[in-house]
């Protein structure tokens, strides 16, 4: 079937199966690879977009199911000039991400989680964040890149 | 100094393409024509295998070809990079490796046929209709039950199920038993490091290609190292010559050692594309992910610890029964030997030791190096020794590790277990972690807590360890079957910027950004004149990747080694262009200068005479300016330190909140200080995760109930607590040019320890006589201890 | 994972009329039922989605009852059931935020995974299962793990909780999947306390009749210190010994009382 959605502002179509999930069409029929697999319990959170303006993993919706939605992925979150958003930027700023395999995911929740509550105490992160698992970070400068994309302070916790 | 040179944490560069979803990672690629693979894995443990029927399952749509071991009958084994020799000068017994199950079944997960396929579900469909006739056999989990007479044997050709029984040293044997004897004190302690799966965030995935214009093949693969897959690959496995092979591993998400080995899917992939000819590509899949990747850690041991009437360590002795898995992995023998035996001192004096290891054959997936190898296996069973001791003698458990540390002036200080320590002052971290954690401050603490029916702990742990592996010389005496060098190219540009080729592969560590900063200090230019290339068999030059905390202290010693050999040769262009006498040129600022005079050329004039060699004494000096060094260490770096982690224990349910975590580190030198926090970071994340949450678990039937994040508890943002790190105790390495030791596994070796130690002294303080808990203190776990 | 049809109704009688079809199954929130076909586990010939029927999705408050659509995502439970505080609060813990957007109250019922949070509130509070062909009283409606008083066909179109006096839910997280170690639900209605367990039974959710009794005639954590939770029925594995789960079952209800 032909599955239609607006994805980072742009219609776009492609072909699915019943059983094509919606990050295999994001990664595979569109080409936007940024989104990752990382799991097939849906619980790593790599694959983490949003639909409708909803935090989602993709790989646990069928793409048929986002016909007619606006889709937004990673590729999608810099500002107009390309630059870096805010919370891309934290989290290069505070050295959020190492391997870079999780991170679109944590991006993405991060977003949804500022839009909800833009200034999240440090719990309110680490709970938010319990759908988007991180093996490089032990979540430190993640959870210090979010304070910092809300414009709260950061704890000073390093030698630093 | 230029402002992003050693020493400045500067923001990494690789960070853009991965924060807008430009990073390419393996699973990325895709090639024309390209074919998909779905292994048909094994579900029991152990059987006989008779029969692979693969009839019905050919004629399915999609199929394009079936392949069982007998596809594999002229080829290699997956080869074991280390053959460790026993107590009695024997060699380990080494079973063949096949890359398809041959005859017999020995682990859920092991593969009995390929099917490739138009598409990945084409292929699952298929291998849905393969019929495998096997008869299933009593399975061996135990590893002592596996040593036991009688035990099924997992390889029928082996004499039993132990791979070796080492000693070391076995010429101290008797003067530490005797040191026992006349002991005023022994500790002993019986504990479990349990068996993890590393769990990189990003799958292990290959695509095969094959060029049949020139018989060439490629393997592109998520490893962290691909010339060591080339090597093994093509030379034991596939018999492909390094010249028609190249193996490239892009971004690479996450390795923490499970992407160092030669993986079966690795080989099928390159031969399948060559016998097909067109591309085969294989995504693993989480559930794949556990039942195929190397597992780590799973020892059990016995330590004992001797003391004298005044507390002095006279003697260590430890008994290990090391998890093979049922083949023998990459690297997987020198683990529990190499990387153990000879950490068993520690940070302290004892001046006998005695280290026996048993490496045992089960039914289970092959285990070998995981974040930190070896070296957290001894530093645990030292550090919970030790504490254990403190409780039994009543005194401080930090004084008596001070007491019996190595005192700064005894280095270089060569260990009983054949180690020398270069540099190392476990005082100064001791005192910098007490300070930090606030040590003084944990009464009132633990006051509070126990207002709010809390239990409180605190425990500390030192570590030490071996890093930068390795002075070839030396593990080829001790059975390595490969050099541990590390090579570089450094590549000047006529205009001046600067491409080095590294044989170390970054998976996370940053070298995009830290390798540059190194050049930058060197030449004294910016920064981001310099680029880094890696991961690329065909455009880097032969290297031995990256694990084992090395990329910085032997990769960046052959980088450091090349720039030197450019900026001598660039003097000399530099003397030629100012007529002087190449002695006299500095070099400073990006300025060659003749001291004591005023006269001066750019980086780039000389960088531009080099490629424009028109005034130029061609007859004395090659134009061009690219060097390439290979660097073997002189030594092991031994980086140190020592963590303090705080806890509550909710005496209702047992579970604990990791409430502070400290990390006082002696790395040497540090390039990027921003980077070298997140490494600990990270390391503590997996510690923390390895003490109290994560376990690989398996029946009794070898079925394994960890097989996915349902019941492998990762740890999660909400397990963790801020970690408040410090490096600044600092003893530089002597015997590398940049005078580091390696960041990347210090916090998974010093943290499990520092955690367990903490949940015991808070139910102890707290009326709870309990001597020990194996990881991981899960909630039931320490609730059962305090309610035995 | 096996390929099916995918079809999306927009009313209860078109879902219900696609789901005849042999081997034809709902899809609310898939959040259980996506992994499980990706397992190859499941194998049905068309997915009916419910997330198309508008009547299924909301939260409404009358009298002293809170209705739930069958297809309303826990995110908006969470948010918009104010009236009964500790529902919206259980909802606010499953999972994770993208499950929370997508997994729904009907589908986790209609599941009845035995670790589940929601059958928990649904038994403890008493609730009405409303379906398109019957309402189903909790007591009536879960009949052991993965099992349920549905027919083939049917669907959950609505919730009706009772609201308490007084309800508190505790969940102890298994450190791995998130789900319930063990959770307990306790409802302090006027005609008496209803407590309902959560991941601990190897029947799936069941009440704590003793813990039950106590607490309606004296509605302290002290109520119940004298009982004890036989380990025999509870669930024993990689997270948990049965007599954990049994301690569990004891501890939380306490906290949860407590906490009312």
């Amino acid at each position: 079937m032909k599955v239609t959605m607006t994805v980072n502002g742009k219609s776009m179509s492609g072909d699915a199966e019943g059983r094509t999930l919606l990050s295999t069409f994001l990664r595979e029929e569109l080409g936007l690879t940024g989104t990752h697999i990382g799991c097939d319990t849906s619980q790593c959170g790599a694959c983490t977009v949003h639909v409708n303006g909803k935090q989602v993993k993709s790989c646990t919706m069928f793409a048929a199911e986002a016909d007619g939605a606006e889709v937004a992925t990673i590729e999608g979150q810099a500002n107009a000039d390309g630059s870096l958003n805010v919370i891309q930027q934290a989290f290069q700023d505070h050295h959020g991400l190492q391997c870079g395999f999780c991170t679109p995911g944590m991006v993405m929740a991060a977003a949804s989680l500022l839009e909800q509550n833009p200034k999240p105490t440090e719990a309110d992160i680490r709970h938010h964040l319990e759908g988007n698992i991180c093996r490089c970070t032990g979540y430190h400068n993640i959870v210090k890149a979010i304070l910092a994309a809300s414009g709260q302070e950061v704890p000073a916790v390093a030698a630093e | 100094m230029p402002k992003d040179g050693i020493g400045a944490s500067t923001k990494r560069r690789e960070d853009i393409r991965f924060l807008t979803g430009k990073g390419r990672y393996t699973d990325d690629i895709n090639l024309n024509g390209q074919l998909y693979v779905h292994f048909l894995r094994a579900d029991v443990a152990h059987a006989t295998l008779n029969a692979v029927d693969t009839a019905s399952a050919q004629d399915m749509q999609g199929v394009v070809r079936i392949f069982t071991a007998k596809d594999f009958e002229a080829v290699g084994g997956l080869p074991c990079g280390w053959q460790v020799t026993d107590k009695h000068g024997n060699p380990m017994q080494e079973p063949k490796h096949p890359i398809m199950a041959e005859g017999k079944i020995r682990h859920v997960g092991e593969i009995i046929a390929a099917v490739v396929a138009d598409s990945l579900e084409e292929a699952r469909d298929a291998a849905e209709a393969i019929v495998v006739d096997y008869d299933e056999l009593p399975a061996v989990i135990d590893m002592k039950a596996a040593c036991a007479d009688g035990a099924p044997k997992v390889h029928d050709d082996l004499t039993s199920n132990l791979c070796y029984d080492w000693g070391f040293v076995e010429e101290n044997k008797a003067a530490v038993d005797e040191a026992f004897e006349k002991a005023a004190h022994v500790t002993t302690l019986e504990l479990v490091n349990n068996r993890l799966v590393a769990n990189p965030m990003e799958p292990r995935v290959a695509v095969g290609d094959y060029a049949p214009h020139d018989d060439s093949s490629t393997l592109y693969t998520t490893s962290q190292n691909p010339h060591v897959i080339r090597l093994l690959m093509g030379a034991f496995v596939l018999g492909i010559p390094e010249h028609k092979l190249r193996v490239v591993a892009p971004d690479v998400g996450g390795g923490f050692g499970t992407k160092i080995f030669h993986y079966a899917e690795e080989a099928f992939c390159t031969f399948a594309a060559k016998q097909i000819k067109r591309p085969v590509k294989w995504t693993s899949s989480r559930s794949e992910a556990f039942m195929s990747d190397a597992h780590g850690r799973d020892h059990v041991s016995k330590i004992q610890i001797a003391l004298d009437a005044d507390n002095n360590f006279t003697a260590l002795r430890t008994d290990t029964y090391a998890n093979m898995g049922a083949y023998l992995s990459t690297f997987a023998p020198s683990v529990p030997t190499w990387l153990h035996g000879v950490l068993m001192a520690g940070n302290y004096r004892t001046p006998l030791i005695y280290v026996n290891v048993k490496a045992v054959f089960t039914n289970t997936v092959p285990v070998d190096a995981y974040r930190g190898a070896g070296r957290p296996e001894a530093t645990y069973q030292l550090e919970r020794c030790i504490d254990k001791c403190a409780r039994e003698l009543g005194v401080d458990p930090a004084e008596l590790r001070r007491q019996n540390f190595i005192t700064p002036d005894q280095f270089p200080y060569a260990t009983p277990v054949a180690v020398e320590y270069d540099t190392g002052n476990y005082h100064a971290t001791l005192d910098k972690a007490l300070e930090l954690a606030d040590v003084t401050g944990f009464d009132a603490r633990a006051a509070e807590s126990k207002k709010n029916g809390k239990l409180r702990g605190l425990g500390i742990a030192n570590y030490i360890e071996a890093c930068g592996i390795a002075p070839s010389n030396l593990v080829g005496q001790l059975g390595a079957r490969a050099g541990l060098y590390e090579s570089a190219t450094v590549r000047v540009n006529a205009t001046g910027g600067i491409v080095v080729m590294t044989g170390s592969h970054s998976h996370g560590q940053g070298h995009e950004t830290t390798f540059p900063q190194v050049i930058a200090d060197m030449i004294g230019i910016d920064a981001s004149q310099v680029e880094i290339v890696h991961g690329d068999t065909a455009n880097t030059p032969m290297g031995m990747g990256t694990y084992g905390s090395r990329s910085l202290a032997v990769g960046g010693s052959a980088m450091v080694r090349a720039a030197e050999k450019v900026i001598n040769k660039a003097k000399k262009i530099a003397a030629h262009l100012m007529e002087a006498s190449e002695g006299d040129i500095e070099l400073k600022d990006g300025q060659f200068t003749v001291s004591g005079t005023d006269k001066s050329v750019a980086w780039g004039d000389v960088t531009l005479a080099a490629y424009v060699p028109h005034n130029y004494p061609l007859d004395q000096i090659e134009p061009g300016l690219e060097e390439t060094a290979f660097y073997d260490p002189a030594n092991f770096t031994y980086p140190s330190g020592t963590y303090i982690c705080e806890v509550e224990v909710d005496e209702g349910t047992g579970k604990v909140e990791v409430l502070n975590f400290t990390a006082a580190d002696d790395f040497g030198n540090v390039v990027n200080p921003m980077i070298v926090e997140g490494q600990v970071h990270g390391g503590v994340g997996q510690g923390i995760g390895q003490a109290m949450l994560e376990n690989c678990a398996y029946d009794a039937d070898g079925q394994l109930l960890s097989a996915s994040y349902m019941d492998y508890a990762m740890p999660r943002a909400s397990d963790l607590p801020m970690i408040t790190v410090d490096h600044s105790c600092q003893t530089p390495c002597t015997h590398n040019p940049l005078g580091v030791k390696g960041c990347g596994e210090a916090g998974a070796i010093g943290s499990p320890p520092a955690l367990v130690n903490a949940v015991l002294d808070a139910l102890n303080r707290n009326g709870h006589a309990v001597d020990h808990i194996d990881m991981p203190l899960s909630p039931s776990r320490v609730w059962t201890a305090m309610n035995q | 994972m096996y390929n099916f049809e995918f079809v999306k109704p927009s009313s209860v009688e078109e879902a219900i009329a696609a789901l005849k079809e042999e081997d034809a199954q709902p899809l609310s929130g898939g959040q259980t039922l996506i992994p499980t076909m990706k397992q190859r586990l499941n194998q049905p010939s068309k997915l009916v989605s419910l997330l198309g029927i508008a009547e299924l999705n909301g939260v409404s408050a009358e009298g002293s009852t809170v209705t739930i659509g069958g297809a309303t995502p826990h995110a908006v439970v969470a948010a918009d059931a104010s009236a009964y505080p500790a529902l919206a609060a259980l909802a606010s813990n499953i999972g994770d935020p993208a499950v929370r957007n997508r997994g729904t109250i009907g589908g986790s019922l209609a599941n009845n995974d035995p670790a589940a949070c929601y059958p928990a509130a649904a038994l403890a509070s008493g609730a009405t299962i409303v379906t398109n062909s019957r309402e189903i009283a909790a007591d009536d409606y879960f009949q052991g793990m993965f099992t349920t008083a549905l027919d083939e066909g049917e669907i959950i179109t609505g919730v009706k909780f009772p609201v308490p006096e007084a309800a508190n839910y505790q969940k102890f997280e298994q450190p791995a999947s998130r789900f319930a170690l063990t959770g307990v639900f306790v409802a302090k209605y006027a005609d008496g306390v209803r407590v309902a367990v959560t991941g601990a039974s190897n029947d799936g959710v069941f009440r704590w009749t003793e813990a039950e009794e106590a607490l309606s005639g004296n509605f302290s954590a002290d109520a119940i210190s004298g009982l004890t939770v036989d380990a025999s029925d509870m669930i024993s594995d990689l997270h948990g010994t049965a007599e954990y789960r049994a301690n569990l079952v004891k501890v939380l209800t306490g906290r949860a009382v407590a906490a009312c």
